[in-house]
Order: structure tokens, then C-alpha cells, then sequence
């Protein structure tokens, strides 16, 4: 029983880890623009697609790195020729263009790799088991813990340190002024999208190497990621960070004893936090 | 605009209505899909109470929708064969679980609203999902079908009869429409409006605001669950793809491609959208990027809708 419970709370914190990846960059996103990306899921998806296609050439570490940068290029072109559109304007309008996209993203994956799950290889030295006992820890699960934690580090370090970070930061707060002291805001809205976009990339390229590839691959991730916004508190990167953990080990602990309910206990606990503290956790009072 | 000109507008609608099971077919359509356009604009103009009359961005409204359908889906296939208690089942579901979840979002605004009306939505569909012994599963509801209303002196056979079940159809959907005109005439209803125009001054008048949106989401909630019964009846079907987050967006893109800020946009956007999905899904199988080009070419060229433009270029 031990050794279950510790199984489903280490898969469960792989997981969550993936939830908020992907809900940073979505958090990312929402809090300078106001834009929920329906089609972040479908970002991932493309980010995993590239990197299927490069790890022949490049292989595997190769594609690590250069698959989430192709990524957010593309995620760079979107934002500039259409999300651009339509700042300022009532939020309706970005959640169906990005709804839209999601739809033209999985539709176009699906037309040119195909319907059906596709396999690629991760090197051999990840995928051994890392002792007899704990036979779950594949060296690859550990690896990608590690990943998520180190882009993690690396994004609090360029949004605390760097420029681009105080200028992304000061525009979540106060973007009008931001402009007023010369910040070229449409480019910094233009990057930090594509920083985002990124990382969806990056959590795909890890997704896939776990859970195989298919043009839906995001879909199961998207839900998550919007619950640990909520949970985590609408313009706090943290809280996104910690919801995510929150509702992945929840659900991996959950799996242990109540199997059919391990989806559910996501929502349970939203609810909880919109009952107790409508902001969320770490949420601003009156942003929504 | 002057008043008989709209009243026109109302009575031409209702006309086209009414005789649509008779110039549908000569027109290269047919009298299920005129049913289809009718279920689905009731949805779309229940959403579009919340959304166009109230301001409050929904994205969930299939959870409700698809409520009604399984609800109606489950008294006909395990309970009793009645169409009348089926629906009445249905709608109640579907309104006591918008009832219930209510209270946790009225106090949203914008995204965040829309945000969680998705996340709270998904509960549904994976209930309906993963319950497999009673709702089917992936594989929904079948094997059960409408039955035929007896009125003791005579039988409106709406299960074999397609005219018969787009004027059963068009009745509720008159009886629905009519109540949500009246609501929005009312001081309720005029409530409803001031709080979409300035929620502030509103709350400053000493409206209760989140009270406000709460019934409003309610009595949204109820009418699509009431099209998601009928839904369910003209397919003699139900699967979890109705109460999915797409097809929440679906209705969101009627309302929007119609007109939000006109009564009648929601149900010309759902004629428009699915007809042309009723197109294309029969000449391609990439209809999905087709039907996510929709979305897009509304939002970036069509944001007002159809009756938008129609109405800028009569004023202007």
C-alpha cells in the first residue's frame, strides 16, 4: 500500500507538473492580454509533431531544444497576423478566434500525421527503471520532473532579472502605463505570447515522449490547466504553479483509493476554492 | 427604427416558421434539418439572454444542454415512455444543476466567468462519460425512441411523422421565446440591461447584481435545457458530445454570427451555421478546419453579425 500511495503521488506530481506547465504559459498569456488560448492544447500538439519529425535528424536532445522554438515562432506568427486583432476588444471575441484555431490545429495535425498514435524514441538510458524496488521511477518520469523544474526556475529568473520580466510583469499590473514609459507594448504582448507558446511546446515535446502522440494529445491537458488557474488565482504565476501541483498529486492520491473519481476531485476542489475565496488562492482582489 | 417596422420583421419570421416544413423542401433542404435550426436557435437565444441581454460570457452552456437530452434520454429508455414527463425530467435536471452551480460563479466577471463555466461544464461531461452502466458512456443513449403524444381525443404522432415533430418542436420553441420577450420587457428584464451597460451605476442604484446573474444564468440554463430535450427527441439519441465544450462554442458562434444585440440574431446565426455545417460536413472529411475557419472569419469580419450589418446599413 505504501509503495502504491507513493506511485500515485510521485505520477500524480508528473503530472500536475505538466498541468502547470502548460497553465503557466496559458496564465502567462491571460494575465498581460486578457486572452484565454483555447488552442494552447493544439500549440503542444504541434510542439510534439515537430519534434517527432526532427528526432531522426537531430535526435532526441536535439529536438528538446530546437521543437518548443519552432513552436513559439509559429506562436509568434498567430499572435501577430490574427490575436492582435482583437486587444481591447470585448474577451468574447479572442476565446472564439483562438476556439477556432484550436479546431483548425487538431484538424490540420490529424491531416498530415494521421489519426492514430505515433511512438518516438526516447533515449534507452532514460527509459530503464532506476532501481528493482521502485520499478515505476523510469529515468525518463525523473527526467521530466527535473525538465518542468528547471523551466520553472528559468521562467521566474527571466520574468525577476531580466527586462523583458519586469516589463511583462508591470504590464500584468498596469499595461497603459507600462505603454506611457515607452514600452513598445504590442512587442512585448507579441513575446510574451510567444514565451507561452513555449513552453506549451516544451510540455508537448516531454508529453509525448510519456503518453504517445495523437492529434488530441492536448485536450486532456487543457481542463486541468484552466482548474489551476482558478485555483491557483487569476494574475499570479505562483498560485498557477502550485495548482497545478495541487490538483495532480490530489488526483494521483485520489486514484489510490477511489478510482472513478480521480477526475472529479479537480473539480471538487475548485468548487471548494470559489465557495471559500472566489479569487483564488493567491489571487488579486477585484482584477475579475 | 420605428416600432412597425419591427413588428414586421416579427411577423415575417414567424410566417417563414411556420410554413418551413413546406418551402423547406423545394428550397433543396429538409424537414429535420428545418427541426435541427429550431432546437439548436432556441439554445442559441437562451445563451443569448445571459450573454447579449445580461453581458455575462458564458462558455458551459452545453453541460446544460446536454443535461436536458440525457435527462429525457433516461425517463424514456428506463422509466416511463412519455414524451411530456421526459422533457418536464429533463428540464429540471438541468435546471437545478444550473441552480446549484450558480452561486459559485455569479460572483465572476469576464474571463474568469467564462473560465469557469467551461471547467464547471466538463464535470457533467465526464460524468456522462465515465458513469458507463447508465449513460452509456462514449457511446451515449440508444435504443429508445420518442413516443407519440395521445391528448385523449386525438394522437399528435410526432415519432413517425416529421411535420408533425417540427410543429411539436416549434411550439415549445414559441412558448420559450415568447416568455424570454416578455422577461426582457419587464423591469426584470430592463434590470438586466443596466447591469450589462454599467454594472457599477446598477449596483450603485442598489440592484443586487450577483442576484441578478444568477437568475439570469437560471433562467438561460433552463431553456437550453428545455432545446436540449428536444434535441435528444429529434435524434432519438444522446452521447457526450453534447454537453462537450465545443459545443458550447458552437452556440456562442450562432449567437455571435447572427447579431448578440438583436432578439432574432441567434436564431439567423444558427440557421446560417448549420446550414453551411450541414454542407460541409457532407462534401469533406476536414470539416473541422472549415468549421473553425467560420469562427474565425465571424470574429475578425462579422464581430456584429449578420443583423449588426443589416442594421449599420440602415441607419447609416
Amino acid at each position: 500500500m505504501g509503495t502504491l500511495l507513493f506511485f500515485n503521488v510521485f505520477n500524480g506530481l508528473i503530472i500536475g507538473a505538466f498541468y502547470a506547465m502548460m497553465a503557466l504559459g496559458l496564465s502567462l498569456i491571460l494575465n498581460l492580454s486578457g486572452v484565454i488560448n483555447f488552442a494552447h492544447g493544439g500549440f503542444l500538439a504541434i510542439g510534439a509533431y515537430i519534434a517527432y519529425m526532427l528526432i531522426p535528424y537531430i535526435g532526441f536532445w536535439g529536438a528538446l531544444i530546437v521543437a518548443p522554438v519552432l513552436t513559439a515562432i509559429l506562436g509568434l506568427a498567430v499572435e501577430r497576423s490574427l490575436i492582435r486583432r482583437l486587444y481591447g476588444r470585448d474577451p468574447l471575441y479572442s476565446l472564439l478566434l483562438t476556439f477556432g484555431l484550436s479546431f483548425i490545429i487538431e484538424d490540420g495535425t490529424r491531416f498530415i500525421w494521421g489519426a492514430q498514435g505515433l511512438q518516438y524514441q526516447v533515449p534507452i538510458w532514460l527509459q530503464s527503471p532506476l532501481s528493482n524496488e521502485l520499478f515505476f521511477l523510469t529515468g525518463y518520469r525523473v527526467f521530466m520532473v527535473g525538465m518542468v523544474g528547471v523551466m520553472v526556475l528559468a521562467l521566474f529568473l527571466i520574468l525577476n532579472y531580466t527586462r523583458l520580466g519586469l516589463r511583462i510583469r508591470a504590464g500584468t499590473l498596469d499595461l497603459e502605463t507600462v505603454s506611457v514609459l515607452g514600452v513598445n507594448v504590442r512587442i512585448l504582448r507579441n513575446l510574451n505570447f510567444g514565451l507561452g507558446i513555449y513552453m506549451a511546446g516544451l510540455a508537448g515535446v516531454l508529453a509525448a515522449g510519456m503518453l504517445g502522440l495523437q492529434p488530441t494529445i492536448g485536450d486532456s491537458l487543457i481542463m486541468p490547466s484552466f482548474i489551476s488557474i482558478i485555483i491557483g488565482g487569476l494574475g499570479s504565476l505562483p498560485g498557477t504553479l502550485l495548482g497545478g501541483l495541487l490538483i495532480g498529486v490530489a488526483s494521483g492520491i485520489t486514484t489510490v483509493y477511489l478510482p472513478q473519481a480521480s477526475e472529479a476531485v479537480m473539480y471538487v476542489m475548485m468548487a471548494a476554492v470559489l465557495l471559500v475565496r472566489p479569487r483564488g488562492l493567491f489571487g488579486e482582489e477585484g482584477r475579475f | 427604427m420605428d416600432k412597425v417596422n419591427v413588428r414586421t420583421g416579427d411577423v415575417v419570421i414567424w410566417l417563414l416558421l411556420l410554413a418551413a416544413p413546406y418551402w423547406l423542401p423545394l428550397s433543396g433542404g429538409y424537414v429535420e434539418l428545418g427541426s435541427r435550426v429550431l432546437i439548436l436557435a432556441l439554445a442559441a437565444m437562451a445563451l443569448n439572454f445571459l450573454l447579449g441581454y445580461t453581458g455575462v460570457l458564458s462558455f458551459g452552456h452545453a453541460a446544460y444542454f446536454g443535461l436536458g437530452a440525457y435527462g429525457t434520454a433516461i425517463v424514456m429508455k428506463y422509466y416511463v415512455e412519455s414524451t411530456p414527463l421526459a422533457i418536464a425530467f429533463g428540464v429540471v435536471l438541468g435546471t437545478v444543476a444550473a441552480a446549484i452551480i450558480g452561486p459559485f460563479i455569479a460572483r465572476l466577471r469576464g474571463v474568469y466567468f467564462a473560465m469557469c463555466t467551461i471547467a464547471f461544464g466538463q464535470v457533467f461531461y465526464f460524468i456522462a462519460f465515465q458513469w458507463r452502466d447508465f449513460t452509456g458512456g462514449d457511446d451515449g443513449l440508444s435504443a429508445w425512441h420518442r413516443a407519440p403524444i395521445n391528448f385523449g381525443f386525438a394522437t399528435l404522432d410526432i415519432l413517425n411523422n416529421n411535420i408533425s415533430f417540427y410543429y411539436f418542436a416549434l411550439a415549445f420553441f414559441a412558448a420559450a421565446v415568447a416568455i424570454m420577450a416578455f422577461l426582457l420587457r419587464s423591469p426584470f428584464g430592463r434590470t438586466l440591461l443596466a447591469i450589462r451597460e454599467n454594472e457599477r451605476r446598477a449596483r450603485f442604484l442598489g440592484i443586487p447584481v450577483d442576484r441578478h446573474i444568477w437568475m439570469s444564468w437560471v433562467i438561460s440554463c433552463a431553456f437550453v435545457s428545455l432545446a436540449g430535450a428536444l434535441y435528444a427527441l429529434l435524434n432519438d439519441f444522446v452521447d457526450p458530445r453534447a454537453l462537450r465544450w465545443d459545443q458550447s462554442g458552437n452556440f456562442v458562434i450562432m449567437a455571435v454570427l447572427g447579431g448578440m444585440r438583436n432578439f432574432w440574431g441567434p436564431l439567423i446565426g444558427a440557421a446560417i451555421f448549420i446550414v453551411l455545417q450541414d454542407y460541409i460536413s457532407s462534401h469533406t472529411e476536414n470539416w473541422m478546419s472549415f468549421v473553425g475557419l467560420i469562427f474565425m472569419l465571424v470574429v475578425l469580419f462579422f464581430p456584429r453579425g449578420v443583423l449588426g450589418l443589416v442594421k449599420r446599413r440602415a441607419t447609416s
